[in-house]
Protein backbone atom coordinates (compact mmCIF):
# COMPACT_ATOMS: atom_id res chain seq x y z
CA UNK A 1 0.00 0.00 0.00
CA UNK A 2 1.42 3.43 -1.23
CA UNK A 3 0.97 6.50 1.48
CA UNK A 4 1.68 10.01 0.42
CA UNK A 5 2.51 13.01 3.03
CA UNK A 6 1.80 16.38 1.36
CA UNK A 7 5.43 17.51 1.08
CA UNK A 8 5.53 21.60 0.37
CA UNK A 9 6.34 22.28 3.70
CA UNK A 10 6.12 20.98 7.36
CA UNK A 11 6.90 18.00 9.68
CA UNK A 12 6.82 15.65 6.02
CA UNK A 13 10.13 14.12 7.57
CA UNK A 14 8.09 12.71 11.07
CA UNK A 15 4.93 11.57 9.17
CA UNK A 16 7.19 9.94 6.41
CA UNK A 17 9.17 7.74 9.52
CA UNK A 18 6.15 6.67 11.09
CA UNK A 19 4.49 5.18 8.00
CA UNK A 20 7.89 3.48 7.30
CA UNK A 21 7.52 2.20 10.74
CA UNK A 22 4.40 0.51 9.70
CA UNK A 23 5.42 -1.16 6.78
CA UNK A 24 4.01 0.58 4.32
CA UNK A 25 5.68 2.57 1.06
CA UNK A 26 5.12 6.03 2.07
CA UNK A 27 6.03 8.92 -0.72
CA UNK A 28 6.48 12.61 -0.40
CA UNK A 29 3.89 14.63 -2.50
CA UNK A 30 4.98 17.92 -4.09
CA UNK A 31 3.18 17.67 -7.23
CA UNK A 32 0.26 16.30 -9.17
CA UNK A 33 2.06 13.38 -10.83
CA UNK A 34 3.19 12.23 -7.26
CA UNK A 35 -0.89 11.71 -6.53
CA UNK A 36 -0.93 8.81 -8.75
CA UNK A 37 -1.62 5.33 -6.95
CA UNK A 38 -2.10 6.36 -3.80
CA UNK A 39 -4.27 4.50 -1.44
CA UNK A 40 -4.26 7.61 1.44
CA UNK A 41 -2.87 11.05 1.82
CA UNK A 42 -1.77 12.50 5.14
CA UNK A 43 -1.69 16.02 5.37
CA UNK A 44 1.11 16.82 7.71
CA UNK A 45 1.70 20.07 9.98
CA UNK A 46 3.43 23.23 9.07
CA UNK A 47 1.88 26.50 8.12
CA UNK A 48 -1.32 26.29 6.50
CA UNK A 49 -1.25 29.49 4.71
CA UNK A 50 2.00 28.50 3.36
CA UNK A 51 1.07 25.30 2.73
CA UNK A 52 -1.97 26.32 0.63
CA UNK A 53 0.14 29.09 -1.35
CA UNK A 54 2.63 26.61 -2.45
CA UNK A 55 -0.27 24.03 -3.26
CA UNK A 56 -1.78 26.71 -5.65
CA UNK A 57 1.29 27.62 -7.61
CA UNK A 58 1.67 23.98 -9.09
CA UNK A 59 -1.76 22.86 -10.08
CA UNK A 60 -1.22 20.00 -6.42
CA UNK A 61 -4.20 22.09 -4.91
CA UNK A 62 -6.82 21.40 -7.50
CA UNK A 63 -5.52 17.99 -8.49
CA UNK A 64 -5.85 17.12 -4.96
CA UNK A 65 -8.98 18.38 -4.27
CA UNK A 66 -10.29 16.10 -7.23
CA UNK A 67 -8.76 13.03 -5.62
CA UNK A 68 -10.15 13.80 -1.88
CA UNK A 69 -13.66 14.59 -3.84
CA UNK A 70 -13.57 10.76 -4.96
CA UNK A 71 -12.73 9.71 -1.84
CA UNK A 72 -9.12 9.41 -1.01
CA UNK A 73 -8.70 9.08 2.30
CA UNK A 74 -6.86 11.49 4.47
CA UNK A 75 -5.13 12.45 7.50
CA UNK A 76 -4.47 15.54 8.41
CA UNK A 77 -2.24 17.09 11.91
CA UNK A 78 -3.07 20.48 13.28
CA UNK A 79 -2.10 22.52 9.75
CA UNK A 80 -3.30 19.84 7.54
CA UNK A 81 -6.91 19.33 9.37
CA UNK A 82 -7.55 23.42 8.98
CA UNK A 83 -6.50 22.09 5.00
CA UNK A 84 -9.25 19.77 5.18
CA UNK A 85 -12.15 21.86 7.25
CA UNK A 86 -15.07 23.08 5.95
CA UNK A 87 -14.92 26.32 7.70
CA UNK A 88 -12.20 28.44 9.65
CA UNK A 89 -13.58 30.41 12.23
CA UNK A 90 -10.82 33.21 12.20
CA UNK A 91 -9.75 33.49 8.44
CA UNK A 92 -11.46 34.52 5.61
CA UNK A 93 -10.20 31.71 3.17
CA UNK A 94 -11.15 27.60 3.59
CA UNK A 95 -8.80 25.51 1.72
CA UNK A 96 -10.18 21.89 0.47
CA UNK A 97 -13.43 22.22 2.31
CA UNK A 98 -14.52 18.99 3.22
CA UNK A 99 -14.73 17.62 6.78
CA UNK A 100 -17.37 18.79 8.20
CA UNK A 101 -16.05 21.00 10.89
CA UNK A 102 -15.69 24.65 12.10
CA UNK A 103 -11.62 25.07 13.29
CA UNK A 104 -10.17 28.11 15.39
CA UNK A 105 -6.75 28.40 14.24
CA UNK A 106 -3.87 29.16 16.41
CA UNK A 107 -6.79 28.57 18.98
CA UNK A 108 -4.54 27.25 22.26
CA UNK A 109 -2.86 30.24 21.65
CA UNK A 110 0.88 31.25 21.07
CA UNK A 111 4.02 29.26 21.27
CA UNK A 112 4.70 29.59 25.06
CA UNK A 113 1.08 27.79 25.85
CA UNK A 114 1.84 24.73 23.40
CA UNK A 115 2.12 21.79 25.82
CA UNK A 116 1.82 17.62 26.07
CA UNK A 117 -1.09 15.99 27.14
CA UNK A 118 -2.50 12.54 27.23
CA UNK A 119 -5.86 11.82 25.52
CA UNK A 120 -8.19 9.31 25.59
CA UNK A 121 -9.16 8.42 22.31
CA UNK A 122 -11.80 5.79 21.20
CA UNK A 123 -10.91 2.30 20.71
CA UNK A 124 -7.58 3.04 21.38
CA UNK A 125 -7.17 4.05 25.01
CA UNK A 126 -4.52 6.66 26.45
CA UNK A 127 -2.24 8.04 23.61
CA UNK A 128 0.07 10.67 24.25
CA UNK A 129 -0.36 14.16 22.47
CA UNK A 130 1.74 17.31 21.84
CA UNK A 131 -0.44 20.56 21.08
CA UNK A 132 1.80 23.59 19.09
CA UNK A 133 -0.70 26.20 18.54
CA UNK A 134 -2.58 23.86 17.88
CA UNK A 135 -6.50 24.54 16.37
CA UNK A 136 -9.47 23.61 17.93
CA UNK A 137 -12.53 22.28 16.44
CA UNK A 138 -15.64 24.68 17.52
CA UNK A 139 -18.35 22.83 15.72
CA UNK A 140 -18.98 19.56 14.42
CA UNK A 141 -21.33 18.81 11.25
CA UNK A 142 -23.25 15.87 11.34
CA UNK A 143 -22.09 12.51 10.21
CA UNK A 144 -18.73 13.67 12.14
CA UNK A 145 -17.31 10.97 15.01
CA UNK A 146 -16.01 12.52 17.94
CA UNK A 147 -12.66 10.35 18.76
CA UNK A 148 -10.76 12.11 21.35
CA UNK A 149 -11.84 15.44 23.23
CA UNK A 150 -9.23 17.98 25.12
CA UNK A 151 -11.42 19.79 27.93
CA UNK A 152 -14.75 19.39 26.32
CA UNK A 153 -13.40 20.08 23.10
CA UNK A 154 -13.31 17.84 19.83
CA UNK A 155 -9.78 17.09 19.02
CA UNK A 156 -9.61 14.25 16.72
CA UNK A 157 -12.33 13.67 14.19
CA UNK A 158 -13.62 11.34 11.50
CA UNK A 159 -16.08 11.88 8.82
CA UNK A 160 -15.70 8.87 6.61
CA UNK A 161 -12.24 8.64 5.01
CA UNK A 162 -11.36 12.02 6.40
CA UNK A 163 -9.43 12.15 9.78
CA UNK A 164 -8.62 15.54 11.56
CA UNK A 165 -6.31 15.77 14.47
CA UNK A 166 -5.64 19.18 16.48
CA UNK A 167 -2.42 17.76 17.74
CA UNK A 168 0.42 15.53 16.18
CA UNK A 169 0.83 11.65 16.80
CA UNK A 170 3.99 11.87 14.58
CA UNK A 171 6.10 13.58 17.49
CA UNK A 172 5.61 11.19 19.85
CA UNK A 173 6.65 8.04 18.90
CA UNK A 174 3.34 6.10 19.21
CA UNK A 175 2.06 5.05 16.05
CA UNK A 176 -1.29 4.16 16.85
CA UNK A 177 -3.70 6.98 15.19
CA UNK A 178 -1.01 6.09 12.09
CA UNK A 179 -2.08 2.64 12.15
CA UNK A 180 -5.79 3.51 12.89
CA UNK A 181 -5.46 5.50 9.53
CA UNK A 182 -4.36 2.73 7.54
CA UNK A 183 -7.09 0.90 8.50
CA UNK A 184 -9.10 3.37 7.08
CA UNK A 185 -7.30 3.31 3.66
CA UNK A 186 -7.21 -0.22 3.96
CA UNK A 187 -11.06 -0.39 4.09
CA UNK A 188 -11.52 2.52 1.63
CA UNK A 189 -12.28 1.31 -2.12
CA UNK A 190 -9.04 3.48 -4.21
CA UNK A 191 -10.50 6.45 -5.64
CA UNK A 192 -10.76 4.75 -9.56
CA UNK A 193 -12.36 7.56 -11.49
CA UNK A 194 -10.68 10.48 -10.06
CA UNK A 195 -7.11 8.28 -10.62
CA UNK A 196 -7.58 7.82 -14.37
CA UNK A 197 -8.64 11.44 -14.95
CA UNK A 198 -5.44 11.95 -13.36
CA UNK A 199 -3.51 10.27 -15.56
CA UNK A 200 -5.21 11.33 -18.48
CA UNK A 201 -5.53 15.13 -18.03
CA UNK A 202 -2.38 16.30 -15.65
CA UNK A 203 0.28 13.58 -14.87
CA UNK A 204 2.87 13.94 -17.31
CA UNK B 1 -0.79 19.81 30.97
CA UNK B 2 3.00 20.47 30.19
CA UNK B 3 4.59 23.57 28.63
CA UNK B 4 7.27 24.78 27.20
CA UNK B 5 8.76 21.25 27.22
CA UNK B 6 11.77 20.41 24.79
CA UNK B 7 9.26 18.49 22.68
CA UNK B 8 7.10 21.19 22.26
CA UNK B 9 10.24 23.67 21.33
CA UNK B 10 11.71 21.31 19.15
CA UNK B 11 8.38 19.93 17.52
CA UNK B 12 7.18 23.71 16.48
CA UNK B 13 10.72 24.22 14.76
CA UNK B 14 9.75 21.04 12.80
CA UNK B 15 6.59 22.59 12.06
CA UNK B 16 8.88 25.26 10.30
CA UNK B 17 10.97 22.84 7.79
CA UNK B 18 11.29 23.68 3.92
CA UNK B 19 9.98 26.93 4.88
CA UNK B 20 11.45 30.49 4.42
CA UNK B 21 10.95 33.06 7.51
CA UNK B 22 11.15 36.50 6.56
CA UNK B 23 12.68 39.31 8.43
CA UNK B 24 9.63 42.37 8.20
CA UNK B 25 9.86 45.49 10.19
CA UNK B 26 6.33 47.07 9.77
CA UNK B 27 2.89 45.15 10.14
CA UNK B 28 2.83 46.06 6.38
CA UNK B 29 5.70 43.80 5.31
CA UNK B 30 4.83 41.24 8.24
CA UNK B 31 1.09 41.18 6.08
CA UNK B 32 3.36 40.91 2.43
CA UNK B 33 5.74 37.79 4.16
CA UNK B 34 2.34 36.05 5.19
CA UNK B 35 0.38 36.43 1.99
CA UNK B 36 3.56 35.03 0.14
CA UNK B 37 3.71 32.14 1.98
CA UNK B 38 6.08 32.59 4.53
CA UNK B 39 6.01 30.41 7.34
CA UNK B 40 7.05 32.86 10.46
CA UNK B 41 8.48 36.38 10.21
CA UNK B 42 11.45 38.08 12.39
CA UNK B 43 9.89 40.79 14.03
CA UNK B 44 12.88 43.78 13.79
CA UNK B 45 13.67 47.33 14.56
CA UNK B 46 16.18 47.71 11.39
CA UNK B 47 16.75 44.38 9.07
CA UNK B 48 20.91 43.60 9.20
CA UNK B 49 21.37 46.00 6.15
CA UNK B 50 20.50 48.87 7.76
CA UNK B 51 22.41 47.58 11.09
CA UNK B 52 25.72 47.32 9.39
CA UNK B 53 25.10 50.85 7.62
CA UNK B 54 24.38 52.73 10.67
CA UNK B 55 26.42 51.09 13.35
CA UNK B 56 26.00 51.63 16.95
CA UNK B 57 24.49 48.98 19.19
CA UNK B 58 21.88 47.23 17.54
CA UNK B 59 19.25 45.85 20.65
CA UNK B 60 16.05 44.09 20.60
CA UNK B 61 13.36 45.84 18.92
CA UNK B 62 10.86 48.01 20.80
CA UNK B 63 7.71 45.80 22.14
CA UNK B 64 5.18 47.66 20.84
CA UNK B 65 6.69 47.39 17.43
CA UNK B 66 6.58 43.73 18.07
CA UNK B 67 3.06 43.46 19.49
CA UNK B 68 1.72 45.47 15.98
CA UNK B 69 3.34 42.48 14.09
CA UNK B 70 2.03 39.92 16.10
CA UNK B 71 -1.84 41.46 15.90
CA UNK B 72 -1.02 41.83 11.76
CA UNK B 73 -0.26 38.18 11.48
CA UNK B 74 -1.91 34.72 11.93
CA UNK B 75 1.73 32.91 11.34
CA UNK B 76 4.09 32.60 14.19
CA UNK B 77 6.57 35.96 14.73
CA UNK B 78 9.77 35.27 15.74
CA UNK B 79 11.96 38.15 17.45
CA UNK B 80 15.83 38.64 18.25
CA UNK B 81 17.74 39.59 21.08
CA UNK B 82 21.62 39.96 22.19
CA UNK B 83 23.98 37.07 22.79
CA UNK B 84 23.27 36.32 26.16
CA UNK B 85 20.74 39.29 27.61
CA UNK B 86 18.32 37.78 29.96
CA UNK B 87 16.60 40.51 30.30
CA UNK B 88 15.47 40.93 26.95
CA UNK B 89 14.74 37.50 26.20
CA UNK B 90 11.97 37.44 29.39
CA UNK B 91 10.46 40.68 27.97
CA UNK B 92 10.07 38.76 24.57
CA UNK B 93 8.51 35.80 26.43
CA UNK B 94 6.28 37.92 28.64
CA UNK B 95 5.02 39.63 25.21
CA UNK B 96 4.42 35.93 23.74
CA UNK B 97 6.59 35.86 20.83
CA UNK B 98 6.74 32.51 19.66
CA UNK B 99 10.26 31.86 19.07
CA UNK B 100 13.53 33.77 20.23
CA UNK B 101 16.78 34.46 17.88
CA UNK B 102 19.44 34.93 19.92
CA UNK B 103 21.16 36.48 17.29
CA UNK B 104 24.50 37.97 15.96
CA UNK B 105 23.21 40.31 14.17
CA UNK B 106 22.08 42.33 17.45
CA UNK B 107 25.18 43.98 19.51
CA UNK B 108 26.35 41.22 22.39
CA UNK B 109 25.70 42.38 25.73
CA UNK B 110 27.49 38.96 27.37
CA UNK B 111 31.31 38.27 26.75
CA UNK B 112 31.38 35.13 28.39
CA UNK B 113 28.04 33.61 28.14
CA UNK B 114 24.80 32.69 26.14
CA UNK B 115 21.55 32.55 27.45
CA UNK B 116 20.88 29.42 29.58
CA UNK B 117 17.57 28.41 27.16
CA UNK B 118 16.53 25.88 29.55
CA UNK B 119 15.09 27.98 32.03
CA UNK B 120 12.90 29.38 29.19
CA UNK B 121 9.53 28.02 28.25
CA UNK B 122 9.57 29.71 24.96
CA UNK B 123 12.19 28.14 22.44
CA UNK B 124 15.29 29.43 21.19
CA UNK B 125 17.10 29.23 17.86
CA UNK B 126 21.06 30.18 17.40
CA UNK B 127 23.43 30.79 14.87
CA UNK B 128 26.42 28.56 14.26
CA UNK B 129 29.44 28.26 11.79
CA UNK B 130 30.25 24.83 12.81
CA UNK B 131 29.71 22.01 14.58
CA UNK B 132 31.27 23.06 17.64
CA UNK B 133 29.10 26.07 17.90
CA UNK B 134 26.12 23.80 16.86
CA UNK B 135 26.51 21.88 20.06
CA UNK B 136 26.81 24.35 22.37
CA UNK B 137 24.18 26.02 22.09
CA UNK B 138 21.80 22.58 21.54
CA UNK B 139 23.60 21.63 24.42
CA UNK B 140 22.64 25.67 26.05
CA UNK B 141 18.68 24.05 25.59
CA UNK B 142 18.40 26.01 21.93
CA UNK B 143 15.25 24.26 19.91
CA UNK B 144 17.14 25.31 16.20
CA UNK B 145 19.47 26.05 15.11
CA UNK B 146 20.70 28.35 12.00
CA UNK B 147 24.12 28.56 9.99
CA UNK B 148 25.45 32.12 10.63
CA UNK B 149 26.12 33.36 7.37
CA UNK B 150 27.24 36.98 7.23
CA UNK B 151 24.07 38.77 7.51
CA UNK B 152 22.70 41.86 5.95
CA UNK B 153 25.74 41.56 2.97
CA UNK B 154 23.37 40.04 0.28
CA UNK B 155 26.46 37.80 -0.47
CA UNK B 156 25.63 33.67 0.38
CA UNK B 157 29.65 32.42 0.82
CA UNK B 158 29.68 32.73 4.49
CA UNK B 159 26.19 31.00 4.66
CA UNK B 160 27.49 28.20 2.33
CA UNK B 161 30.90 28.25 4.17
CA UNK B 162 28.95 27.56 7.53
CA UNK B 163 26.66 24.53 5.97
CA UNK B 164 29.91 23.14 4.22
CA UNK B 165 31.76 22.79 6.87
CA UNK B 166 28.99 21.71 9.63
CA UNK B 167 28.67 18.55 6.73
CA UNK B 168 31.79 18.06 6.54
CA UNK B 169 32.36 17.69 10.71
CA UNK B 170 29.19 15.51 10.82
CA UNK B 171 30.84 13.20 8.32
CA UNK B 172 34.06 12.88 10.22
CA UNK B 173 32.19 12.41 12.82
CA UNK B 174 30.64 9.20 11.98
CA UNK B 175 33.72 7.47 11.36
CA UNK B 176 35.14 7.89 14.98
CA UNK B 177 35.78 6.07 17.74
CA UNK B 178 35.30 6.63 21.08
CA UNK B 179 38.75 8.01 21.84
CA UNK B 180 39.32 9.79 18.54
CA UNK B 181 35.32 11.65 19.59
CA UNK B 182 37.13 12.85 22.87
CA UNK B 183 39.87 14.43 21.37
CA UNK B 184 37.40 15.94 19.03
CA UNK B 185 34.99 17.65 21.68
CA UNK B 186 37.91 19.19 23.04
CA UNK B 187 39.17 20.37 19.39
CA UNK B 188 35.70 21.86 19.08
CA UNK B 189 34.89 22.57 22.42
CA UNK B 190 31.63 20.55 22.26
CA UNK B 191 29.81 18.50 24.76
CA UNK B 192 31.37 14.73 24.38
CA UNK B 193 27.30 13.07 24.90
CA UNK B 194 26.24 15.95 22.67
CA UNK B 195 28.59 14.87 19.96
CA UNK B 196 27.69 11.17 20.89
CA UNK B 197 24.35 11.70 19.67
CA UNK B 198 24.96 13.53 16.57
CA UNK B 199 26.91 10.68 15.79
CA UNK B 200 24.67 8.27 16.09
CA UNK B 201 21.70 10.20 14.70
CA UNK B 202 24.16 11.47 11.35
CA UNK B 203 22.47 14.88 11.89
CA UNK B 204 21.89 17.73 14.27
CA UNK B 205 19.11 16.68 16.72
CA UNK B 206 17.14 19.91 16.14
CA UNK B 207 15.90 21.91 13.25
CA UNK B 208 18.81 23.49 11.03
CA UNK B 209 18.29 26.34 8.69
CA UNK B 210 20.31 28.56 6.69
CA UNK B 211 20.45 32.19 7.39
CA UNK B 212 22.91 35.60 6.56
CA UNK B 213 23.37 36.39 2.67
CA UNK B 214 20.48 34.73 0.90
CA UNK B 215 18.97 37.51 -1.59
CA UNK B 216 17.58 35.26 -4.96
CA UNK B 217 15.67 32.35 -5.15
CA UNK B 218 18.38 30.23 -6.65
CA UNK B 219 20.50 31.40 -2.77
CA UNK B 220 17.58 29.55 -0.81
CA UNK B 221 17.08 26.71 -3.36
CA UNK B 222 21.13 26.14 -3.19
CA UNK B 223 20.83 26.44 0.94
CA UNK B 224 18.46 23.47 0.19
CA UNK B 225 20.54 21.92 -1.59
CA UNK B 226 23.28 21.76 0.86
CA UNK B 227 20.62 19.92 3.44
CA UNK B 228 19.02 23.42 5.53
CA UNK B 229 15.70 22.34 6.58
CA UNK B 230 14.48 26.08 5.75
CA UNK B 231 16.06 29.04 5.24
CA UNK B 232 15.78 32.71 7.32
CA UNK B 233 16.06 35.73 4.58
CA UNK B 234 16.85 39.13 6.11
CA UNK B 235 17.50 41.94 4.47
CA UNK B 236 17.17 40.31 0.86
CA UNK B 237 13.13 41.07 0.86
CA UNK B 238 12.56 44.13 2.12
CA UNK B 239 15.95 45.76 0.30
CA UNK B 240 15.17 44.18 -3.23
CA UNK B 241 13.35 46.06 -5.72
CA UNK B 242 10.04 44.04 -5.66
CA UNK B 243 9.39 42.53 -2.25
CA UNK B 244 5.78 40.68 -2.72
CA UNK B 245 7.41 38.91 -5.96
CA UNK B 246 10.66 38.10 -4.70
CA UNK B 247 9.35 36.99 -1.22
CA UNK B 248 6.94 34.53 -3.20
CA UNK B 249 9.54 33.27 -5.99
CA UNK B 250 11.85 32.60 -2.86
CA UNK B 251 9.56 30.96 -0.98
CA UNK B 252 8.84 28.22 -3.84
CA UNK B 253 12.18 28.15 -4.53
CA UNK B 254 12.76 26.69 -1.43
CA UNK B 255 10.23 23.88 -1.46
CA UNK B 256 11.45 22.98 -5.12
CA UNK B 257 14.87 23.17 -5.01
CA UNK B 258 15.76 20.22 -6.95
CA UNK B 259 13.30 21.24 -9.73
CA UNK B 260 15.74 23.54 -12.08
CA UNK B 261 12.85 24.34 -14.73
CA UNK B 262 10.43 25.64 -11.68
CA UNK B 263 13.42 27.63 -10.17
CA UNK B 264 14.44 29.54 -13.38
CA UNK B 265 10.44 30.18 -14.20
CA UNK B 266 10.50 31.60 -10.73
CA UNK B 267 13.87 33.17 -10.54
CA UNK B 268 12.31 35.49 -13.82
CA UNK B 269 12.35 39.24 -14.01
CA UNK B 270 12.12 39.79 -10.30
CA UNK B 271 13.62 43.10 -10.45
CA UNK B 272 16.70 44.44 -8.80
CA UNK B 273 18.21 42.65 -5.74
CA UNK B 274 19.29 43.65 -2.61
CA UNK B 275 22.56 45.25 -3.26
CA UNK B 276 25.47 42.67 -2.32
CA UNK B 277 29.02 43.41 -0.50
CA UNK B 278 32.14 41.40 -1.26
CA UNK B 279 33.21 39.88 2.19
CA UNK B 280 36.67 40.71 1.58
CA UNK B 281 35.34 44.68 1.97
CA UNK B 282 34.31 44.80 5.43
CA UNK B 283 36.39 45.17 7.91
CA UNK B 284 37.54 42.10 10.43
CA UNK B 285 36.16 43.78 13.18
CA UNK B 286 32.33 44.47 11.36
CA UNK B 287 31.69 40.44 10.68
CA UNK B 288 28.79 39.62 12.73
CA UNK B 289 29.62 36.05 12.61
CA UNK B 290 32.50 36.29 14.64
CA UNK B 291 30.03 37.42 17.68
Amino acid sequence: MKIGVLAVQGDVREHLRVLSRLGVEAVPVLKPSHLAGLAGIVLPGGESTAMWRLMRTTGLAEALKSQLDAGLPAFGTCAGMILLAKKITNWPETFFGLLDIAVERNATGRQVDSFEERLTVDGLGEVPAVFIRAPLVRRVGEGVEVLARWQGQPVLVRQGALLGASFHPELTGDDRIHAYFLEICTQTKPPQEAATRLNGEIAP
Amino acid sequence: MEKGTYRVKTGFADMFKGGVIMDVTTPEQAKIAEEAGAVAVMALERVPADIRAQGGVARMADPKKIKEIMDAVSIPVMAKVRIGHLAEARILEALGVDFIDESEVLTPADPFHHIDKWQFKVPFVCGCRDLGEAARRIAEGAAMIRTKGEAGTGNVIEAVRHMRLLNDQIKRLRGMDRAELVSYAKELGAPLEMLEMIREQGRLPVVNFAAGGIATPADAALMRMLGADGVFVGSGIFKSADPEKRARAIVLACTHYDDPELLAQVSEDLGEPMPGVEIDKIPQEELMQYR
